[in-house]
């Protein structure tokens, strides 16, 4: 057990030295530098920034044991949380980096009017906190089980080194930071999964392997209570998983961290490959993370299946401490065995686990161990950060500039961000202490609202030059309000009752409805009132060409 | 030319009527024609990949088995993704060359000097 902790230590003790100190290197004292990072990032290293910044805690943490208990139905995490790169690249990035500013509120508010740029600044506060709690949560986790720190010691220790970083580094330090921080969270997710396929199926490489174990690991979870691994519609009935998946895709689209990024490139052509990068970092993880699920779930079944209570192998008691392993009351055998702590099974083990605990349920060495949770806590702070980044930049530079203080310098505005940031860190410290079930409800939240005001405005701002502010207003605030209505109506969260799915929308899904409306709505209304002025007409115009036309004749004056 | 900024391309622009092309400026309309063409190529292999074999036919495409993944089932999960990595390689690829084709690519001087 100390080995294990003595190994935690080691590389999580290793692995802040060296953020810590990148972010000293290049901390910054201009606005430029704070919030874009003076566009001067290479490709390469801002794809493995945005891969970074992509990939969450909940993404290296929760999404394999969420596979590994939604069996085939895991595809709406893994299609969703890429698919929306294909957007990202083919529809947003390219146009928005040749435009060129700091956030995405900035661009509403110049493609449209102040007022919509004032509702896009609120929404990507509200979208980029909801994420932030997530983070610290899963920050919390890692700690509580290696440090031997409650959940909330692990939240606020996490909380206070994201925060540290993010204010004194600004976007220049979070770039390289997060270059660093891929490289941690990908070979330790990658070495274990690489370990666990060579020793279970004697060919290393996961993606290909995993393939040969799923005729096992339908069989031995019929037996122990649970639906077969590879059956489709199991946990979500098919509308919903075509729903869901097309919401986070366009969720992911519209999310103001990960958009930002691309203004950090060079050039459009720039952004066009940084998103290819970023896909393919992306994609090596995601690949991998239904592999990791399957060999888990399959080791951790036959470990448990019969086996007495008192004679369990030793990561269930390990666990058992954090809650998050639970055997039930007065079972003697192990017959059943489920993720849900309402099922009555024998076992119960949490989803958020399984990746943190898969080294130890494979029987892997000590030193492993202690990578894949400074990988965990990578993963949680580099989207922290960024979080972070996105907030204070909407906050001091789309309303206390804008809003409060139309003349202020830089280093006031500049100031201001970083006061926005901590109290962001404050608030999530004690939203990550709070119940769970919670900040997992608000995550899905945060992607349906973005999927229902972003996305369908900032498209037709680049596609569509007789779209008006008038249209993208009243598309923004009836697509949230649709979205966040649905939501609520079949979330307990807010204190209501939870009533039950329409036509099986559940409201991880409603946000492709809420774009759809929103699409609509921009739409009528913009054709309905008059056209946008002639400047705008040429600024959408202008964004459509990566730089202005030599060689062939002269269009200059 | 060093550096080009929205406003001296706004100077060195065109009256345009909103909406249309300025007659002088054919290649323009040709170039984002071009464009939007490979965009809907391009979306609409991503449709297929993700919400038709991962999604609307996974029941039937699993009814075939490939070194042990059930074909929807490696689509959903794994196929679809790979896919994707692809469309992106080539949207920047043609990209590349579109740009080249109508003399809008950045040139290098920039990238450098920025």
């Amino acid at each position: 057990m100390s080995d294990i902790q003595l190994w935690t230590l080691v590389f999580i003790g290793g692995s802040f030295a060296v953020y810590l100190y990148i972010a000293w290197r290049s901390r910054v004292r201009e606005t430029a530098g704070f919030y874009v990072a003076g566009q001067g990032i290479p490709t390469v290293a801002n794809g493995a920034a945005v891969a970074a910044d992509w990939m969450s805690a909940a993404s290296f943490i929760s999404m394999a044991g969420l596979i590994a208990f939604l069996g085939s139905d895991g595809s709406i995490y893994l299609m969703g949380w890429t698919g929306g790169y294909v957007l990202l690249a083919l529809l947003i990035a390219p146009y928005l980096r040749k435009w060129g500013k700091f956030t995405v509120p900035e661009f509403v508010g110049d493609r449209y009017s102040e007022t919509v740029r004032t509702v896009a600044a609120v929404a990507a506060i509200i979208i980029s906190f909801t994420y932030v709690v997530g983070q610290m949560r899963g920050g919390g986790i890692v700690f509580s089980r290696f440090l031997g720190l409650d959940v909330t010691g692990g939240v606020i220790v996490a909380a206070v080194i994201i925060g540290l970083y993010a204010v004194l580094g600004g976007m220049k330090g979070i770039t390289w930071t997060q270059v660093a921080q891929y490289s941690v969270l990908i070979t330790a997710y990658l070495i274990p999964a690489v370990a666990v396929a060579q020793q279970m199926t004697g060919v290393p490489i996961p993606q290909l392997s995993f393939g040969q174990i799923l005729d096992e690991l339908n069989a031995i979870s019929v037996e122990l209570g649970m639906a077969q691994f590879t059956e489709a519609f199991a946990a979500r009935p098919q509308i919903d998983v075509f729903l869901v998946t097309m919401s986070l895709m366009i969720g992911t689209a519209g999310l103001p961290h990960v958009i930002v990024r691309f203004y950090t490139t060079k050039s459009v052509r720039g952004a066009r490959y940084s998103a290819f990068w970023a896909l393919l970092f992306i994609a090596l993880l995601y690949t991998t993370a239904p592999a990791v699920g399957a060999f888990t779930k399959l080791n951790l079944l036959q470990g448990v299946n019969g086996v007495s209570a008192d004679a369990l192998p030793s990561w269930v008691n390990n666990w058992a401490a954090t809650g998050l392993v639970t055997v039930s009351d007065g079972v003697s055998t192990i017959n059943s065995v489920s993720n849900s702590p309402t099922s009555g099974a024998d076992l119960i083990v949490n989803n958020d686990i399984l990746v943190l605990a898969s080294p130890e349920i494979a029987g892997l060495p000590a030193p492993i161990v202690g990578l894949v949770a400074a990988g965990g806590l990578a993963a949680a702070m580099s989207t922290a950060a960024g979080l972070l980044l996105v907030i204070s930049s909407s906050f001091s530079h789309d309303l206390y500039f804008r809003r409060v203080k139309r003349d202020s310098t830089d280093k006031q505005r500049l100031l201001a961000g970083r006061i926005a940031m901590g109290l962001a860190v404050l608030i999530s410290i004690y939203a990550g202490i709070n119940p769970p079930a919670f900040v997992a409800q608000v995550v899905a939240f945060a992607f349906g609202l973005a999927a229902a005001s972003f996305f369908p405005v900032i498209v037709l701002g680049i596609f569509w030059k007789r779209c008006n502010a008038t249209g993208a207003a009243a598309g923004m605030i009836t697509g949230l309000v649709f979205t966040a209505s649905y939501m609520i109506y079949t979330l307990p969260v807010f204190g209501t009752a939870a009533n039950p799915h329409i036509f099986d929308i559940s409201p991880e899904g409603i946000g492709t409805i809420g774009a759809i409306v929103n699409f609509i709505v921009t739409i009528v209304v913009s054709k309905l009132t008059a056209p946008p002025p002639a400047e705008i007409s040429e600024m959408v115009e202008n964004i459509r060409y990566p730089s202005e036309r030599r060689a062939v004749t002269a269009v200059a004056d | 030319m060093t550096e080009v900024t929205p406003e001296q391309e706004a100077r060195g622009g065109e009256p345009p009527p909103p909406g249309s092309a300025p007659p002088d400026n054919g290649w323009r309309k040709e170039y984002w024609n071009r464009n939007l063409r490979l965009m809907v190529i391009l979306l609409a292999i991503w449709f297929i990949v993700s919400f038709g074999f991962g999604v609307l036919l996974v029941e039937p495409l699993n009814e075939i088995v490939i070194a042990g993944f059930p074909l929807g089932f490696w689509f959903a999960q794994q196929g679809s993704i790979y896919v994707f990595v692809i469309l992106i390689l080539v949207y920047a690829k043609m990209m590349d060359r579109l740009d080249s084709q109508f003399g809008v690519a950045e040139p290098e001087t920039e990238e450098a000097a920025k």
